[in-house]
Protein backbone atom coordinates (compact mmCIF):
# COMPACT_ATOMS: atom_id res chain seq x y z
CA UNK A 1 0.00 0.00 0.00
CA UNK A 2 1.18 3.27 -1.10
CA UNK A 3 0.58 6.94 0.73
CA UNK A 4 2.01 9.95 0.18
CA UNK A 5 3.48 11.73 2.90
CA UNK A 6 0.76 14.05 3.52
CA UNK A 7 -1.81 11.49 4.05
CA UNK A 8 0.72 9.44 6.37
CA UNK A 9 1.15 13.11 8.45
CA UNK A 10 -2.85 13.59 8.45
CA UNK A 11 -3.12 10.41 10.02
CA UNK A 12 -0.78 10.62 12.95
CA UNK A 13 -2.17 14.14 13.39
CA UNK A 14 -5.21 12.59 13.77
CA UNK A 15 -4.06 9.47 16.09
CA UNK A 16 -2.49 12.42 18.62
CA UNK A 17 -5.24 14.41 18.86
CA UNK A 18 -8.09 11.76 19.20
CA UNK A 19 -5.40 10.28 21.65
CA UNK A 20 -5.85 7.94 24.36
CA UNK A 21 -8.85 7.46 22.65
CA UNK A 22 -7.92 4.80 19.41
CA UNK A 23 -8.25 7.13 16.17
CA UNK A 24 -9.77 4.88 12.70
CA UNK A 25 -10.72 5.81 9.37
CA UNK A 26 -10.51 4.56 6.07
CA UNK A 27 -8.20 4.94 3.14
CA UNK A 28 -9.70 5.08 -0.42
CA UNK A 29 -7.96 4.26 -4.04
CA UNK A 30 -6.87 2.25 -6.22
CA UNK A 31 -4.41 -0.45 -7.45
CA UNK A 32 -3.02 -0.41 -3.46
CA UNK A 33 -2.33 3.69 -4.10
CA UNK A 34 -4.19 5.47 -1.08
CA UNK A 35 -5.91 8.77 -2.75
CA UNK A 36 -7.68 9.96 -0.02
CA UNK A 37 -7.96 8.88 3.89
CA UNK A 38 -11.29 9.44 5.86
CA UNK A 39 -11.43 10.21 9.05
CA UNK A 40 -14.09 8.27 11.16
CA UNK A 41 -15.83 8.23 14.55
CA UNK A 42 -14.81 5.91 17.08
CA UNK A 43 -18.25 5.32 18.37
CA UNK A 44 -16.83 3.74 21.54
CA UNK A 45 -14.49 6.16 22.36
CA UNK A 46 -12.46 3.80 24.01
CA UNK A 47 -9.30 3.84 24.55
CA UNK A 48 -8.55 -0.19 23.90
CA UNK A 49 -10.95 -0.75 20.91
CA UNK A 50 -12.99 0.89 17.81
CA UNK A 51 -15.71 0.35 15.85
CA UNK A 52 -17.42 2.95 13.29
CA UNK A 53 -21.19 3.27 12.86
CA UNK A 54 -22.57 1.63 9.73
CA UNK A 55 -24.61 4.54 8.55
CA UNK A 56 -20.84 6.72 8.76
CA UNK A 57 -19.53 3.47 6.84
CA UNK A 58 -21.90 3.28 4.23
CA UNK A 59 -22.00 7.55 3.23
CA UNK A 60 -17.90 7.06 2.85
CA UNK A 61 -18.41 3.26 0.56
CA UNK A 62 -20.73 5.79 -1.64
CA UNK A 63 -18.57 8.97 -1.36
CA UNK A 64 -15.89 6.76 -2.22
CA UNK A 65 -17.50 5.21 -4.65
CA UNK A 66 -19.04 7.97 -6.26
CA UNK A 67 -15.47 9.54 -6.75
CA UNK A 68 -14.52 6.34 -8.87
CA UNK A 69 -11.90 4.77 -6.30
CA UNK A 70 -12.46 1.89 -3.55
CA UNK A 71 -11.67 1.38 0.07
CA UNK A 72 -8.29 -0.53 -0.01
CA UNK A 73 -7.85 -0.13 3.93
CA UNK A 74 -8.96 0.63 6.76
CA UNK A 75 -6.75 2.06 10.18
CA UNK A 76 -7.06 2.56 13.64
CA UNK A 77 -4.32 3.72 16.30
CA UNK A 78 -3.22 2.21 18.92
CA UNK A 79 -1.97 5.19 21.34
CA UNK A 80 -0.21 3.13 23.63
CA UNK A 81 1.11 -0.14 22.17
CA UNK A 82 2.19 -1.58 18.31
CA UNK A 83 1.54 -1.32 15.43
CA UNK A 84 0.96 -4.67 15.37
CA UNK A 85 -3.08 -6.45 15.25
CA UNK A 86 -3.98 -7.61 18.65
CA UNK A 87 -6.21 -10.69 18.96
CA UNK A 88 -9.35 -8.87 18.97
CA UNK A 89 -7.87 -6.84 15.91
CA UNK A 90 -7.24 -10.46 14.34
CA UNK A 91 -10.75 -11.99 15.63
CA UNK A 92 -13.01 -8.59 14.35
CA UNK A 93 -10.93 -8.46 11.17
CA UNK A 94 -13.78 -10.11 8.53
CA UNK A 95 -13.46 -7.72 5.08
CA UNK A 96 -10.73 -9.86 3.35
CA UNK A 97 -10.68 -6.84 0.99
CA UNK A 98 -8.56 -4.36 3.01
CA UNK A 99 -5.72 -3.95 4.74
CA UNK A 100 -6.14 -3.30 8.36
CA UNK A 101 -3.21 -0.25 8.89
CA UNK A 102 -2.36 -0.10 12.37
CA UNK A 103 -0.93 3.70 13.80
CA UNK A 104 1.52 3.07 16.73
CA UNK A 105 1.97 6.06 18.68
CA UNK A 106 3.76 4.44 21.72
CA UNK A 107 6.82 5.82 23.15
CA UNK A 108 6.30 8.78 20.60
CA UNK A 109 7.68 6.95 18.08
CA UNK A 110 4.87 7.32 15.43
CA UNK A 111 5.12 3.64 13.17
CA UNK A 112 2.56 2.54 10.54
CA UNK A 113 2.18 -0.96 9.21
CA UNK A 114 -0.63 -2.76 7.24
CA UNK A 115 -1.76 -6.41 7.43
CA UNK A 116 -4.17 -8.47 5.35
CA UNK A 117 -5.74 -10.47 7.97
CA UNK A 118 -7.91 -13.31 6.29
CA UNK A 119 -9.59 -15.91 8.62
CA UNK A 120 -7.28 -15.30 11.60
CA UNK A 121 -4.31 -15.65 8.71
CA UNK A 122 -1.83 -12.44 9.13
CA UNK A 123 0.03 -11.40 6.33
CA UNK A 124 1.82 -8.46 6.38
CA UNK A 125 1.50 -5.45 3.67
CA UNK A 126 4.67 -3.20 3.26
CA UNK A 127 2.78 0.33 3.53
CA UNK A 128 5.25 2.45 1.46
CA UNK A 129 5.14 6.65 2.42
CA UNK A 130 5.99 8.55 -0.90
CA UNK A 131 8.49 11.27 -0.11
CA UNK A 132 10.34 9.40 2.38
CA UNK B 1 -34.99 -9.62 -11.97
CA UNK B 2 -32.30 -6.64 -11.85
CA UNK B 3 -31.21 -5.16 -8.73
CA UNK B 4 -28.23 -2.98 -7.75
CA UNK B 5 -25.49 -4.51 -5.56
CA UNK B 6 -22.92 -2.10 -3.24
CA UNK B 7 -23.77 -0.03 -6.44
CA UNK B 8 -23.42 -2.21 -9.28
CA UNK B 9 -26.42 -2.90 -11.43
CA UNK B 10 -26.67 -7.11 -11.41
CA UNK B 11 -28.73 -9.77 -12.37
CA UNK B 12 -30.31 -12.17 -9.45
CA UNK B 13 -31.84 -15.14 -10.11
CA UNK B 14 -35.53 -15.35 -8.47
CA UNK B 15 -36.20 -13.00 -5.31
CA UNK B 16 -33.61 -14.22 -2.60
CA UNK B 17 -33.80 -13.00 0.69
CA UNK B 18 -31.23 -10.63 2.56
CA UNK B 19 -29.33 -13.77 3.90
CA UNK B 20 -29.73 -15.80 0.53
CA UNK B 21 -28.13 -12.72 -1.26
CA UNK B 22 -25.66 -13.25 1.35
CA UNK B 23 -24.51 -16.23 0.74
CA UNK B 24 -24.72 -15.86 -3.62
CA UNK B 25 -21.95 -13.09 -2.26
CA UNK B 26 -19.87 -15.56 -0.42
CA UNK B 27 -20.29 -13.42 2.85
CA UNK B 28 -19.73 -16.09 5.02
CA UNK B 29 -20.67 -14.26 8.06
CA UNK B 30 -23.75 -12.38 7.55
CA UNK B 31 -24.02 -11.51 11.61
CA UNK B 32 -21.33 -9.59 10.82
CA UNK B 33 -22.17 -7.66 7.99
CA UNK B 34 -24.54 -4.28 8.10
CA UNK B 35 -27.13 -4.02 5.20
CA UNK B 36 -28.82 -1.15 4.14
CA UNK B 37 -32.02 -1.38 1.48
CA UNK B 38 -33.31 1.30 -0.22
CA UNK B 39 -31.26 3.65 2.06
CA UNK B 40 -32.57 1.97 5.39
CA UNK B 41 -30.27 -0.17 7.74
CA UNK B 42 -32.17 -3.15 8.28
CA UNK B 43 -31.50 -5.16 11.44
CA UNK B 44 -29.80 -8.15 11.49
CA UNK B 45 -32.88 -10.61 12.81
CA UNK B 46 -34.43 -9.35 9.31
CA UNK B 47 -32.23 -11.05 6.90
CA UNK B 48 -33.95 -14.04 7.10
CA UNK B 49 -37.83 -12.56 5.95
CA UNK B 50 -36.59 -9.40 4.20
CA UNK B 51 -36.81 -10.78 0.51
CA UNK B 52 -34.67 -8.76 -2.80
CA UNK B 53 -37.26 -7.48 -5.19
CA UNK B 54 -36.89 -5.69 -8.41
CA UNK B 55 -34.51 -2.40 -8.81
CA UNK B 56 -33.95 -2.77 -5.05
CA UNK B 57 -30.70 -1.15 -4.22
CA UNK B 58 -28.84 -3.06 -1.72
CA UNK B 59 -25.25 -2.06 -0.35
CA UNK B 60 -23.55 -4.22 2.15
CA UNK B 61 -20.51 -4.55 4.12
CA UNK B 62 -18.40 -5.73 7.08
CA UNK B 63 -18.62 -4.70 10.41
CA UNK B 64 -15.32 -2.15 11.59
CA UNK B 65 -13.98 -2.42 14.84
CA UNK B 66 -11.26 -3.77 17.06
CA UNK B 67 -8.93 -3.65 20.16
CA UNK B 68 -7.74 -5.33 23.14
CA UNK B 69 -10.98 -6.06 24.81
Amino acid sequence: MILSRDIFESIFEQAEREAPVEACGYCAGTEGRVVKHYPMINVEGRDDHFSIDPKEQFAVYKAVREEGFQIIGVYHSHPASPARPSAEDIKLAYDPTVVYVIVSLMDRINTIRGFRIVKGRIEEEPVIIEGS
Amino acid sequence: MIAIVNGEMEEIDGNPSILELLAIKNVERPDMVSVELNGVILKRNEFGSVKLNENDAIEFLYFMGGGFN
